[in-house]
Protein backbone atom coordinates (compact mmCIF):
# COMPACT_ATOMS: atom_id res chain seq x y z
CA UNK A 1 0.00 0.00 0.00
CA UNK A 2 1.53 2.94 -1.14
CA UNK A 3 -1.23 5.43 -0.24
CA UNK A 4 -2.32 5.22 3.44
CA UNK A 5 -5.04 6.62 5.34
CA UNK A 6 -3.12 9.58 6.22
CA UNK A 7 -2.78 10.60 2.95
CA UNK A 8 -5.99 10.62 1.81
CA UNK A 9 -6.96 12.59 4.28
CA UNK A 10 -4.69 14.98 3.69
CA UNK A 11 -5.27 15.13 -0.06
CA UNK A 12 -9.02 15.36 0.52
CA UNK A 13 -7.83 18.99 3.02
CA UNK A 14 -6.16 20.27 -0.17
CA UNK A 15 -8.80 19.14 -2.68
CA UNK A 16 -11.72 20.73 -0.67
CA UNK A 17 -13.67 18.00 0.35
CA UNK A 18 -14.52 15.78 3.05
CA UNK A 19 -15.38 12.43 2.49
CA UNK A 20 -17.48 9.99 4.26
CA UNK A 21 -16.11 7.14 5.88
CA UNK A 22 -17.27 4.97 3.32
CA UNK A 23 -15.78 6.99 0.62
CA UNK A 24 -11.94 7.52 2.55
CA UNK A 25 -11.89 3.83 2.43
CA UNK A 26 -12.94 3.36 -1.14
CA UNK A 27 -10.38 6.21 -2.54
CA UNK A 28 -7.75 4.25 -0.26
CA UNK A 29 -8.58 0.87 -2.23
CA UNK A 30 -8.85 3.16 -5.69
CA UNK A 31 -5.67 5.41 -5.26
CA UNK A 32 -3.61 2.07 -4.46
CA UNK A 33 -4.76 0.33 -7.47
CA UNK A 34 -4.24 2.79 -10.30
CA UNK A 35 -1.24 3.96 -8.50
CA UNK A 36 0.09 0.45 -8.62
CA UNK A 37 -0.47 0.46 -12.36
CA UNK A 38 1.16 3.89 -12.85
CA UNK A 39 4.33 2.48 -11.55
CA UNK A 40 5.16 1.01 -14.35
CA UNK A 41 6.20 4.41 -15.42
CA UNK A 42 9.53 3.61 -13.29
CA UNK A 43 10.80 1.05 -16.04
CA UNK A 44 11.82 3.94 -18.11
CA UNK A 45 14.79 6.08 -17.66
CA UNK A 46 13.95 9.93 -18.24
CA UNK A 47 16.78 11.27 -17.08
CA UNK A 48 17.70 13.31 -20.38
CA UNK A 49 13.57 13.46 -21.44
CA UNK A 50 12.36 17.28 -21.44
CA UNK A 51 8.95 17.78 -19.79
CA UNK A 52 6.35 18.20 -22.37
CA UNK A 53 3.10 20.79 -20.87
CA UNK A 54 1.08 20.72 -23.94
CA UNK A 55 1.28 20.05 -27.52
CA UNK A 56 1.25 23.51 -28.60
CA UNK A 57 4.74 23.76 -27.53
CA UNK A 58 5.22 21.49 -31.13
CA UNK A 59 3.95 24.11 -33.40
CA UNK A 60 3.01 27.52 -34.19
CA UNK A 61 5.79 28.96 -32.11
CA UNK A 62 8.74 31.13 -32.71
CA UNK A 63 11.18 28.53 -31.86
CA UNK A 64 14.16 31.00 -31.77
CA UNK A 65 12.52 32.83 -28.96
CA UNK A 66 12.33 31.44 -25.52
CA UNK A 67 9.79 31.21 -22.76
CA UNK A 68 6.48 32.65 -22.93
CA UNK A 69 8.12 34.94 -25.99
CA UNK A 70 7.46 31.55 -28.18
CA UNK A 71 3.40 32.39 -28.16
CA UNK A 72 3.69 35.94 -28.79
CA UNK A 73 1.60 34.83 -31.61
CA UNK A 74 -1.36 34.27 -28.95
CA UNK A 75 -0.93 38.13 -27.73
CA UNK A 76 -3.29 40.89 -28.42
CA UNK A 77 -3.43 44.45 -26.73
CA UNK A 78 -4.14 44.94 -23.47
CA UNK A 79 -6.84 47.00 -23.88
CA UNK A 80 -9.84 47.38 -21.26
CA UNK A 81 -12.54 45.94 -23.06
CA UNK A 82 -10.17 43.71 -24.23
CA UNK A 83 -12.41 40.84 -27.20
CA UNK A 84 -15.97 40.94 -25.65
CA UNK A 85 -17.74 43.35 -23.68
CA UNK A 86 -17.52 42.17 -20.10
CA UNK A 87 -20.96 40.67 -19.30
CA UNK A 88 -23.80 42.92 -17.86
CA UNK A 89 -23.76 42.89 -13.87
CA UNK A 90 -26.89 40.73 -14.01
CA UNK A 91 -25.89 38.60 -15.90
CA UNK A 92 -22.72 38.06 -14.18
CA UNK A 93 -24.61 37.32 -10.94
CA UNK A 94 -27.53 35.32 -12.56
CA UNK A 95 -26.02 31.91 -11.42
CA UNK A 96 -24.95 32.75 -8.28
CA UNK A 97 -26.81 30.55 -5.27
CA UNK A 98 -27.10 34.13 -3.07
CA UNK A 99 -26.04 37.68 -4.18
CA UNK A 100 -27.22 40.98 -2.47
CA UNK A 101 -27.72 42.60 -6.23
CA UNK A 102 -24.54 43.52 -6.40
CA UNK A 103 -22.09 41.01 -4.30
CA UNK A 104 -21.93 37.12 -4.42
CA UNK A 105 -22.50 36.01 -0.92
CA UNK A 106 -20.65 33.45 1.05
CA UNK A 107 -20.89 32.39 4.48
CA UNK A 108 -19.17 34.01 7.23
CA UNK A 109 -15.16 33.61 7.16
CA UNK A 110 -14.03 34.55 9.95
CA UNK A 111 -15.99 33.45 13.49
CA UNK A 112 -16.10 35.91 16.21
CA UNK B 1 -39.33 13.29 -44.39
CA UNK B 2 -37.66 9.94 -43.03
CA UNK B 3 -34.81 11.10 -41.46
CA UNK B 4 -33.33 7.62 -40.95
CA UNK B 5 -29.87 7.74 -42.17
CA UNK B 6 -30.21 11.58 -43.44
CA UNK B 7 -26.76 13.22 -44.05
CA UNK B 8 -26.08 16.85 -44.16
CA UNK B 9 -25.70 16.89 -47.55
CA UNK B 10 -28.86 15.08 -48.20
CA UNK B 11 -31.00 17.46 -45.60
CA UNK B 12 -29.31 20.68 -46.86
CA UNK B 13 -30.03 19.87 -50.31
CA UNK B 14 -33.85 18.76 -49.52
CA UNK B 15 -34.31 21.90 -48.29
CA UNK B 16 -33.02 24.18 -50.97
CA UNK B 17 -35.07 22.45 -53.77
CA UNK B 18 -37.83 23.25 -50.94
CA UNK B 19 -38.75 19.14 -51.04
CA UNK B 20 -38.58 20.08 -47.39
CA UNK B 21 -38.48 22.37 -44.39
CA UNK B 22 -35.53 23.38 -41.71
CA UNK B 23 -38.89 23.40 -39.72
CA UNK B 24 -40.07 19.93 -40.86
CA UNK B 25 -36.51 18.65 -39.97
CA UNK B 26 -36.56 19.78 -36.32
CA UNK B 27 -40.08 18.10 -36.14
CA UNK B 28 -39.13 15.10 -37.38
CA UNK B 29 -35.94 14.91 -35.28
CA UNK B 30 -38.20 16.03 -32.00
CA UNK B 31 -40.51 13.27 -32.79
CA UNK B 32 -37.61 10.20 -32.78
CA UNK B 33 -36.51 11.61 -30.16
CA UNK B 34 -40.02 11.73 -28.10
CA UNK B 35 -40.50 7.80 -29.26
CA UNK B 36 -37.12 6.24 -28.63
CA UNK B 37 -35.17 8.69 -26.37
CA UNK B 38 -37.29 10.10 -23.53
CA UNK B 39 -34.95 10.96 -20.75
CA UNK B 40 -37.49 10.34 -18.23
CA UNK B 41 -38.25 6.77 -19.36
CA UNK B 42 -35.47 4.72 -18.28
CA UNK B 43 -36.14 2.03 -20.59
CA UNK B 44 -35.14 4.30 -23.53
CA UNK B 45 -32.10 5.48 -25.29
CA UNK B 46 -31.88 9.10 -22.98
CA UNK B 47 -29.14 10.62 -25.36
CA UNK B 48 -30.85 14.06 -24.69
CA UNK B 49 -30.89 15.93 -21.50
CA UNK B 50 -32.63 19.44 -22.76
CA UNK B 51 -34.27 20.07 -25.85
CA UNK B 52 -34.03 24.09 -26.69
CA UNK B 53 -36.82 23.78 -29.09
CA UNK B 54 -37.43 27.67 -29.25
CA UNK B 55 -33.91 28.20 -30.58
CA UNK B 56 -34.35 25.21 -32.64
CA UNK B 57 -37.26 27.26 -34.23
CA UNK B 58 -36.33 30.41 -34.64
CA UNK B 59 -32.98 29.15 -36.30
CA UNK B 60 -34.71 27.09 -38.47
CA UNK B 61 -37.56 29.58 -39.38
CA UNK B 62 -34.48 31.60 -40.43
CA UNK B 63 -33.25 29.01 -42.46
CA UNK B 64 -36.60 28.51 -44.47
CA UNK B 65 -37.18 32.09 -45.27
CA UNK B 66 -33.45 32.32 -46.75
CA UNK B 67 -34.77 29.03 -48.78
CA UNK B 68 -37.99 30.52 -49.94
CA UNK B 69 -36.26 33.39 -51.17
CA UNK B 70 -33.61 31.59 -52.80
CA UNK B 71 -30.45 32.53 -51.13
CA UNK B 72 -27.17 30.41 -51.02
CA UNK B 73 -27.59 28.45 -48.33
CA UNK B 74 -24.68 28.29 -45.86
CA UNK B 75 -23.27 24.86 -45.52
CA UNK B 76 -25.29 23.76 -42.59
CA UNK B 77 -28.46 25.00 -43.43
CA UNK B 78 -31.29 23.51 -41.45
CA UNK B 79 -29.06 20.07 -40.43
CA UNK B 80 -30.67 19.14 -36.88
CA UNK B 81 -27.25 18.62 -34.38
CA UNK B 82 -27.14 17.46 -30.88
CA UNK B 83 -24.57 19.33 -28.52
CA UNK B 84 -23.00 17.49 -25.86
CA UNK B 85 -23.35 19.14 -22.55
CA UNK B 86 -20.06 20.51 -21.86
CA UNK B 87 -20.28 23.02 -24.16
CA UNK B 88 -21.97 26.29 -22.91
CA UNK B 89 -25.31 27.24 -24.85
CA UNK B 90 -26.62 30.65 -23.66
CA UNK B 91 -29.59 30.59 -22.14
CA UNK B 92 -30.06 26.75 -22.62
CA UNK B 93 -29.40 24.76 -19.48
CA UNK B 94 -25.51 23.58 -19.62
CA UNK B 95 -25.06 20.68 -16.38
CA UNK B 96 -21.85 18.71 -18.17
CA UNK B 97 -23.02 15.86 -16.73
CA UNK B 98 -22.64 17.26 -13.53
CA UNK B 99 -25.26 17.33 -10.17
CA UNK B 100 -22.94 20.70 -9.11
CA UNK B 101 -24.12 22.48 -12.52
CA UNK B 102 -27.62 21.26 -12.22
CA UNK B 103 -29.30 24.69 -12.75
CA UNK B 104 -26.04 26.49 -14.89
CA UNK B 105 -27.38 28.65 -17.69
CA UNK B 106 -24.73 30.06 -19.46
CA UNK B 107 -24.52 33.73 -20.55
CA UNK B 108 -22.96 33.12 -23.74
CA UNK B 109 -22.02 30.31 -26.63
CA UNK B 110 -19.37 28.03 -27.35
CA UNK B 111 -17.20 28.94 -30.22
CA UNK B 112 -17.84 25.24 -31.85
CA UNK B 113 -21.67 26.01 -31.20
CA UNK B 114 -21.41 29.47 -32.30
CA UNK B 115 -19.85 28.47 -35.29
CA UNK B 116 -22.12 25.69 -36.13
CA UNK B 117 -25.32 27.98 -35.79
CA UNK B 118 -23.32 30.97 -38.10
CA UNK B 119 -23.11 27.94 -40.84
CA UNK B 120 -27.32 27.37 -40.65
CA UNK B 121 -27.17 24.28 -38.00
CA UNK B 122 -30.04 24.14 -35.75
CA UNK B 123 -29.50 23.25 -31.94
CA UNK B 124 -32.14 20.33 -30.88
CA UNK B 125 -30.45 20.02 -27.27
CA UNK B 126 -28.17 18.74 -25.16
CA UNK B 127 -26.76 15.49 -25.10
CA UNK B 128 -25.92 13.42 -21.73
CA UNK B 129 -22.56 12.52 -21.23
CA UNK B 130 -20.14 11.45 -18.33
CA UNK B 131 -19.62 13.98 -15.40
CA UNK B 132 -17.20 16.57 -16.76
CA UNK B 133 -16.12 14.18 -19.48
CA UNK B 134 -14.37 11.20 -17.22
CA UNK B 135 -15.85 8.22 -18.24
CA UNK B 136 -15.59 5.57 -21.37
CA UNK B 137 -18.85 4.29 -20.41
CA UNK B 138 -21.67 7.32 -19.64
CA UNK B 139 -22.64 5.55 -16.66
CA UNK B 140 -20.95 8.51 -15.02
CA UNK B 141 -23.52 10.95 -15.69
CA UNK B 142 -25.12 12.27 -12.65
CA UNK B 143 -28.47 12.22 -14.44
CA UNK B 144 -28.82 8.68 -16.29
CA UNK B 145 -26.79 6.14 -18.23
CA UNK B 146 -27.31 6.46 -21.88
CA UNK B 147 -28.57 3.17 -23.80
CA UNK B 148 -26.46 2.50 -27.04
CA UNK B 149 -28.94 2.18 -29.68
CA UNK B 150 -27.89 -1.04 -30.97
CA UNK B 151 -28.18 -3.23 -27.92
CA UNK B 152 -30.33 -1.12 -25.01
CA UNK B 153 -28.44 -3.57 -22.67
CA UNK B 154 -25.09 -1.71 -23.75
CA UNK B 155 -23.32 1.04 -22.97
CA UNK B 156 -22.60 3.58 -25.76
CA UNK B 157 -18.82 4.10 -24.59
CA UNK B 158 -18.16 7.10 -23.46
CA UNK B 159 -17.99 10.41 -22.28
CA UNK B 160 -19.67 11.37 -25.18
CA UNK B 161 -21.81 8.51 -25.45
CA UNK B 162 -25.11 10.95 -25.87
CA UNK B 163 -23.20 12.77 -29.00
CA UNK B 164 -22.70 9.62 -30.28
CA UNK B 165 -25.78 7.86 -29.45
CA UNK B 166 -27.74 10.56 -30.95
CA UNK B 167 -26.32 9.97 -34.29
CA UNK B 168 -26.62 6.40 -34.65
CA UNK B 169 -30.57 6.59 -33.28
CA UNK B 170 -31.04 9.22 -36.40
CA UNK B 171 -31.86 12.05 -33.26
CA UNK B 172 -29.80 14.38 -34.86
CA UNK B 173 -27.79 14.23 -38.53
CA UNK B 174 -24.49 15.14 -36.96
CA UNK B 175 -23.51 16.36 -33.03
CA UNK B 176 -20.14 17.65 -31.01
CA UNK B 177 -18.63 15.86 -28.31
CA UNK B 178 -15.06 16.50 -26.80
CA UNK B 179 -12.21 13.84 -26.62
CA UNK B 180 -9.97 14.05 -24.04
CA UNK B 181 -8.94 10.29 -23.80
CA UNK B 182 -10.87 8.84 -26.53
CA UNK B 183 -14.23 10.89 -25.40
CA UNK B 184 -15.47 10.95 -29.64
CA UNK B 185 -13.63 8.15 -31.04
CA UNK B 186 -14.93 5.15 -28.72
CA UNK B 187 -18.61 6.15 -28.22
CA UNK B 188 -18.64 6.37 -32.12
CA UNK B 189 -16.26 2.99 -32.32
CA UNK B 190 -19.16 1.42 -29.48
CA UNK B 191 -22.18 2.97 -31.66
CA UNK B 192 -21.29 2.13 -35.42
CA UNK B 193 -20.41 6.10 -35.97
CA UNK B 194 -18.06 8.48 -37.36
CA UNK B 195 -16.38 10.12 -34.83
CA UNK B 196 -13.31 12.68 -35.42
CA UNK B 197 -11.07 13.94 -32.88
CA UNK B 198 -9.07 17.20 -34.76
CA UNK B 199 -5.34 17.89 -34.06
CA UNK B 200 -5.26 19.87 -30.58
CA UNK B 201 -5.86 23.77 -31.19
CA UNK B 202 -7.86 23.00 -34.91
CA UNK B 203 -10.88 23.62 -33.08
CA UNK B 204 -11.11 26.67 -30.63
CA UNK B 205 -12.22 25.23 -27.15
CA UNK B 206 -13.42 28.55 -25.81
CA UNK B 207 -16.52 27.84 -23.80
CA UNK B 208 -16.31 24.23 -23.60
CA UNK B 209 -16.20 23.33 -19.47
CA UNK B 210 -12.16 21.94 -18.72
CA UNK B 211 -11.66 18.93 -18.21
CA UNK B 212 -7.77 18.75 -18.96
CA UNK B 213 -6.91 21.45 -20.82
CA UNK B 214 -3.67 20.48 -22.96
CA UNK B 215 -6.00 17.29 -23.72
CA UNK B 216 -9.56 18.71 -24.36
CA UNK B 217 -10.26 18.92 -28.07
CA UNK B 218 -14.29 19.32 -29.54
CA UNK B 219 -14.68 17.72 -32.57
CA UNK B 220 -18.20 15.89 -34.75
CA UNK B 221 -20.12 12.80 -34.50
CA UNK B 222 -21.52 12.26 -38.26
CA UNK B 223 -23.03 9.27 -40.01
CA UNK B 224 -20.33 9.77 -43.23
CA UNK B 225 -16.94 10.49 -43.18
CA UNK B 226 -18.05 13.40 -45.63
CA UNK B 227 -20.34 14.82 -42.91
CA UNK B 228 -17.56 14.69 -40.96
CA UNK B 229 -14.95 17.11 -43.40
CA UNK B 230 -17.92 19.60 -43.69
CA UNK B 231 -18.62 19.78 -39.69
CA UNK B 232 -14.83 20.20 -39.37
CA UNK B 233 -14.52 23.02 -41.76
CA UNK B 234 -17.13 24.93 -40.23
CA UNK B 235 -15.57 24.87 -36.53
CA UNK B 236 -11.57 24.78 -37.31
CA UNK B 237 -9.28 28.04 -37.31
CA UNK B 238 -8.27 30.42 -34.90
CA UNK B 239 -10.42 32.13 -32.26
CA UNK B 240 -8.97 34.87 -30.49
CA UNK B 241 -10.86 33.36 -27.21
CA UNK B 242 -8.68 30.50 -26.96
CA UNK B 243 -4.63 31.27 -26.63
CA UNK B 244 -4.14 27.32 -27.79
CA UNK B 245 -6.28 27.44 -31.05
CA UNK B 246 -3.86 27.65 -33.83
CA UNK B 247 -2.98 29.89 -37.13
CA UNK B 248 -2.76 27.20 -39.06
CA UNK B 249 -5.14 27.60 -42.34
CA UNK B 250 -7.95 25.62 -42.71
CA UNK B 251 -7.87 23.55 -45.89
CA UNK B 252 -11.26 22.50 -47.85
CA UNK B 253 -11.51 18.75 -46.23
CA UNK B 254 -14.63 17.70 -48.43
CA UNK B 255 -12.54 18.64 -51.89
CA UNK B 256 -9.69 16.88 -50.27
CA UNK B 257 -11.58 13.66 -50.24
CA UNK B 258 -11.43 13.11 -54.10
CA UNK B 259 -7.61 13.00 -54.35
CA UNK B 260 -8.15 8.93 -53.61
CA UNK B 261 -5.34 7.00 -51.38
CA UNK B 262 -3.64 5.36 -54.54
CA UNK B 263 0.02 5.19 -52.96
CA UNK B 264 -0.67 6.63 -49.41
CA UNK B 265 1.93 4.38 -46.75
CA UNK B 266 -0.68 3.22 -44.01
CA UNK B 267 1.35 1.96 -40.88
CA UNK B 268 -0.09 -0.73 -38.44
CA UNK B 269 1.70 -0.40 -35.64
CA UNK B 270 2.53 -3.92 -33.63
CA UNK B 271 1.62 -2.62 -29.96
CA UNK B 272 -1.91 -2.27 -31.00
CA UNK B 273 -2.65 -5.53 -32.17
CA UNK B 274 -1.10 -7.81 -28.68
CA UNK B 275 -3.04 -9.03 -25.16
CA UNK B 276 -6.37 -7.90 -24.66
CA UNK B 277 -7.52 -7.34 -28.27
CA UNK B 278 -10.75 -9.12 -28.86
CA UNK B 279 -10.60 -11.48 -31.82
CA UNK B 280 -13.53 -10.49 -33.76
CA UNK B 281 -12.09 -6.58 -33.61
CA UNK B 282 -9.10 -8.10 -34.45
CA UNK B 283 -10.79 -9.90 -37.84
CA UNK B 284 -12.57 -6.88 -38.49
CA UNK B 285 -9.65 -4.25 -39.00
CA UNK B 286 -7.28 -6.92 -40.37
CA UNK B 287 -9.87 -6.79 -43.12
CA UNK B 288 -9.92 -3.48 -43.11
CA UNK B 289 -6.39 -2.86 -43.59
CA UNK B 290 -6.81 -5.65 -46.70
CA UNK B 291 -9.26 -3.25 -48.06
CA UNK B 292 -7.20 -0.56 -48.03
CA UNK B 293 -4.40 -2.35 -49.61
CA UNK B 294 -6.54 -3.17 -52.66
CA UNK B 295 -7.24 0.06 -53.06
CA UNK B 296 -3.39 0.87 -53.35
CA UNK B 297 -2.47 1.83 -50.37
CA UNK B 298 1.27 0.72 -49.37
CA UNK B 299 0.56 -1.40 -45.70
CA UNK B 300 3.62 -0.70 -43.43
CA UNK B 301 4.41 -2.22 -40.13
CA UNK B 302 5.72 -0.02 -37.69
CA UNK B 303 6.35 0.66 -33.83
CA UNK B 304 5.32 3.21 -31.38
CA UNK B 305 6.94 1.80 -28.46
CA UNK B 306 5.92 3.17 -25.47
CA UNK B 307 2.38 2.45 -26.30
CA UNK B 308 1.69 0.90 -22.63
CA UNK B 309 2.56 3.88 -20.89
CA UNK B 310 0.17 5.66 -21.81
CA UNK B 311 -2.69 5.21 -19.30
CA UNK B 312 -0.71 5.60 -16.69
CA UNK B 313 0.92 8.56 -18.24
CA UNK B 314 -2.74 10.21 -19.40
CA UNK B 315 -4.15 9.05 -15.79
CA UNK B 316 -1.30 11.53 -13.97
CA UNK B 317 -1.66 14.25 -16.28
CA UNK B 318 -5.34 14.29 -17.03
CA UNK B 319 -6.09 14.00 -13.57
CA UNK B 320 -3.92 16.82 -12.15
CA UNK B 321 -5.20 19.27 -14.90
CA UNK B 322 -8.53 18.14 -13.99
CA UNK B 323 -7.62 18.81 -9.90
CA UNK B 324 -7.04 22.36 -11.14
CA UNK B 325 -9.81 23.07 -13.16
CA UNK B 326 -12.48 21.66 -11.09
CA UNK B 327 -11.23 23.56 -7.72
CA UNK B 328 -13.56 26.83 -9.70
CA UNK B 329 -16.71 24.75 -8.38
CA UNK B 330 -17.10 26.31 -5.39
CA UNK B 331 -20.43 27.34 -5.15
CA UNK B 332 -19.68 31.08 -4.97
CA UNK B 333 -20.58 32.43 -8.45
CA UNK B 334 -22.53 29.90 -10.64
CA UNK B 335 -24.02 26.00 -9.39
CA UNK B 336 -24.85 24.21 -6.29
CA UNK B 337 -24.21 25.20 -2.63
CA UNK B 338 -24.91 22.85 -0.04
CA UNK B 339 -27.09 24.58 2.87
CA UNK B 340 -26.20 25.19 6.22
CA UNK B 341 -22.75 25.16 6.64
CA UNK B 342 -21.31 27.06 9.34
CA UNK B 343 -18.21 29.01 7.67
CA UNK B 344 -17.13 29.36 3.90
CA UNK B 345 -14.60 26.55 4.15
CA UNK B 346 -16.97 23.84 5.50
CA UNK B 347 -19.17 25.05 2.48
CA UNK B 348 -16.75 24.74 -0.06
CA UNK B 349 -16.04 21.12 1.16
CA UNK B 350 -20.02 19.87 1.41
CA UNK B 351 -20.93 22.23 -1.95
CA UNK B 352 -18.13 19.50 -3.67
CA UNK B 353 -18.39 16.34 -1.80
CA UNK B 354 -22.79 16.71 -2.60
CA UNK B 355 -21.63 18.24 -5.63
CA UNK B 356 -19.39 15.62 -6.98
CA UNK B 357 -19.86 11.51 -8.23
CA UNK B 358 -17.68 9.21 -7.51
CA UNK B 359 -15.47 9.35 -10.40
CA UNK B 360 -14.92 12.61 -10.49
CA UNK B 361 -13.78 13.12 -6.62
CA UNK B 362 -11.31 10.05 -7.49
CA UNK B 363 -9.82 11.55 -10.39
CA UNK B 364 -9.25 15.33 -8.63
CA UNK B 365 -7.93 13.06 -5.82
CA UNK B 366 -5.55 11.04 -8.10
CA UNK B 367 -4.51 14.83 -9.66
CA UNK B 368 -4.06 16.66 -6.62
CA UNK B 369 -2.10 13.44 -4.85
CA UNK B 370 -0.15 13.39 -8.16
CA UNK B 371 0.50 17.42 -7.68
CA UNK B 372 0.84 17.28 -3.81
CA UNK B 373 4.34 18.25 -2.41
CA UNK B 374 6.71 14.89 -1.97
CA UNK B 375 5.34 13.63 -5.07
CA UNK B 376 5.41 16.11 -8.17
CA UNK B 377 8.37 14.94 -9.28
CA UNK B 378 7.61 11.09 -8.76
CA UNK B 379 4.61 11.24 -10.87
CA UNK B 380 3.75 14.48 -12.50
CA UNK B 381 7.24 15.64 -13.78
CA UNK B 382 7.84 11.74 -14.64
CA UNK B 383 4.25 11.51 -16.62
CA UNK B 384 5.32 14.88 -18.43
CA UNK B 385 8.74 13.25 -19.63
CA UNK B 386 6.97 9.97 -21.03
CA UNK B 387 4.48 12.63 -22.68
CA UNK B 388 7.30 13.45 -24.43
CA UNK B 389 8.59 10.23 -25.22
CA UNK B 390 4.93 9.33 -26.63
CA UNK B 391 4.98 12.27 -29.11
CA UNK B 392 8.63 11.17 -30.07
CA UNK B 393 6.96 7.82 -31.18
CA UNK B 394 4.65 9.33 -33.47
CA UNK B 395 7.27 11.47 -35.32
CA UNK B 396 9.20 8.98 -35.58
CA UNK B 397 6.37 6.76 -37.50
CA UNK B 398 5.73 9.26 -39.63
CA UNK B 399 8.49 9.98 -40.85
CA UNK B 400 7.52 6.46 -42.88
CA UNK B 401 3.73 6.61 -43.15
CA UNK B 402 0.83 8.97 -43.68
CA UNK B 403 -1.26 7.64 -41.32
CA UNK B 404 -1.64 4.93 -38.94
CA UNK B 405 -4.59 2.28 -38.63
CA UNK B 406 -5.40 0.51 -35.49
CA UNK B 407 -8.36 -1.18 -33.10
CA UNK B 408 -10.76 2.36 -31.72
CA UNK B 409 -11.41 0.31 -28.72
CA UNK B 410 -10.31 -3.36 -27.60
CA UNK B 411 -13.86 -4.57 -27.78
CA UNK B 412 -17.03 -3.84 -28.86
CA UNK B 413 -19.85 -2.30 -26.31
CA UNK B 414 -19.89 -4.02 -23.30
CA UNK B 415 -22.49 -4.37 -21.03
CA UNK B 416 -24.14 -1.36 -18.54
CA UNK B 417 -22.61 -2.21 -14.84
CA UNK B 418 -19.96 -4.60 -16.60
CA UNK B 419 -17.16 -2.48 -15.52
CA UNK B 420 -18.70 0.22 -13.32
CA UNK B 421 -17.22 -1.25 -10.29
CA UNK B 422 -13.43 -1.26 -10.90
CA UNK B 423 -11.93 2.08 -12.04
CA UNK B 424 -8.90 0.61 -13.79
CA UNK B 425 -10.45 -2.12 -16.00
CA UNK B 426 -12.08 0.88 -17.35
CA UNK B 427 -9.58 3.02 -17.57
CA UNK B 428 -8.01 0.18 -19.76
CA UNK B 429 -10.85 0.87 -22.38
CA UNK B 430 -8.92 3.84 -23.75
CA UNK B 431 -5.54 1.62 -24.22
CA UNK B 432 -5.61 2.58 -27.74
CA UNK B 433 -7.28 6.32 -27.99
CA UNK B 434 -5.64 8.25 -24.87
CA UNK B 435 -2.05 8.17 -26.85
CA UNK B 436 -3.14 10.54 -30.00
CA UNK B 437 -4.39 12.83 -26.76
CA UNK B 438 -1.17 13.02 -25.58
CA UNK B 439 0.44 13.71 -28.41
CA UNK B 440 -2.32 15.81 -29.97
CA UNK B 441 -2.29 14.21 -33.04
CA UNK B 442 -5.89 13.75 -34.83
CA UNK B 443 -7.70 10.53 -35.59
CA UNK B 444 -11.05 9.40 -36.43
CA UNK B 445 -12.62 6.31 -35.95
CA UNK B 446 -14.76 5.02 -38.38
CA UNK B 447 -17.58 1.54 -38.36
CA UNK B 448 -15.54 -1.13 -39.85
CA UNK B 449 -17.84 -4.08 -39.65
CA UNK B 450 -20.12 -5.83 -36.59
CA UNK B 451 -19.25 -8.86 -34.36
CA UNK B 452 -21.36 -11.83 -34.54
CA UNK B 453 -23.82 -10.24 -31.80
CA UNK B 454 -24.51 -7.39 -34.48
CA UNK B 455 -22.22 -4.68 -32.66
CA UNK B 456 -20.41 -2.29 -34.37
CA UNK B 457 -17.03 -2.28 -34.37
CA UNK B 458 -14.42 1.03 -35.18
CA UNK B 459 -10.87 1.58 -37.09
CA UNK B 460 -9.47 4.61 -35.53
CA UNK B 461 -7.51 6.19 -38.28
CA UNK B 462 -4.47 8.87 -37.21
CA UNK B 463 -2.83 11.46 -39.14
CA UNK B 464 -0.29 14.29 -38.44
CA UNK B 465 -0.57 17.29 -36.40
CA UNK B 466 -2.94 19.82 -39.10
CA UNK B 467 -3.65 16.78 -40.98
CA UNK B 468 -6.99 15.79 -40.90
CA UNK B 469 -7.22 16.10 -44.88
CA UNK B 470 -5.63 12.50 -45.07
CA UNK B 471 -6.99 10.45 -42.39
CA UNK B 472 -10.25 11.75 -43.50
CA UNK B 473 -9.28 10.48 -47.46
CA UNK B 474 -8.62 7.32 -45.80
CA UNK B 475 -11.65 7.73 -44.01
CA UNK B 476 -13.74 8.12 -46.92
CA UNK B 477 -11.92 5.99 -49.81
CA UNK B 478 -12.92 2.68 -47.48
CA UNK B 479 -16.14 3.91 -46.71
CA UNK B 480 -16.95 4.00 -50.50
CA UNK B 481 -15.22 0.82 -50.87
CA UNK B 482 -16.94 -1.43 -48.00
Amino acid sequence: MKVTEKDVAYVADLANLELSDDERARMLRDLNSILGHIDNLNELDTANVPPMAQVSELYGVDKTKAGSERFIYAAREDVIEGLRKSLPHDEALANAPSTDGTYFKVPKVIER
Amino acid sequence: MNVNGLTIDAARAAIAERKTTAAALVEAHYACIASVDDASDPAKIGAYLVLSKERASAKAAQIDAMAAKGDTLPPLAGVPVGIKDVMCTRGVRTTAGSKILGNYIPPYDCTAVARMEAAGAVVLGKLNCDEFAMGSSNENSAWRPVRNPRDLSRVPGGSSGGSAAAVAADLAVATLGSDTGGSIRQPASFCGVVGLMPTYGRVSRYGLIAFASSLDHIGPFTKTVKDAATVLKVIAGRDPMDATSAETPVPDYVADLNKGVRGLRIGVPKEYFGEGLDGEVRAAVEAAIQKLASLGCEIKPISLPHTKYAIPVYYIIATAEASSNLARFDGVRYGYRAKDAKNLSQMYRRTRDCGFGAEVKRRIMLGTYALSAGYYDAYYLKAQKVRTLLTRDFEEAFKDVDAIVTPTSPTAAFKIGEKSDDPLAMYLADIYTVTADLAGVCGVSIPCGETKDKLPIGMQILGKHFDESTILRVGHAYEQAA
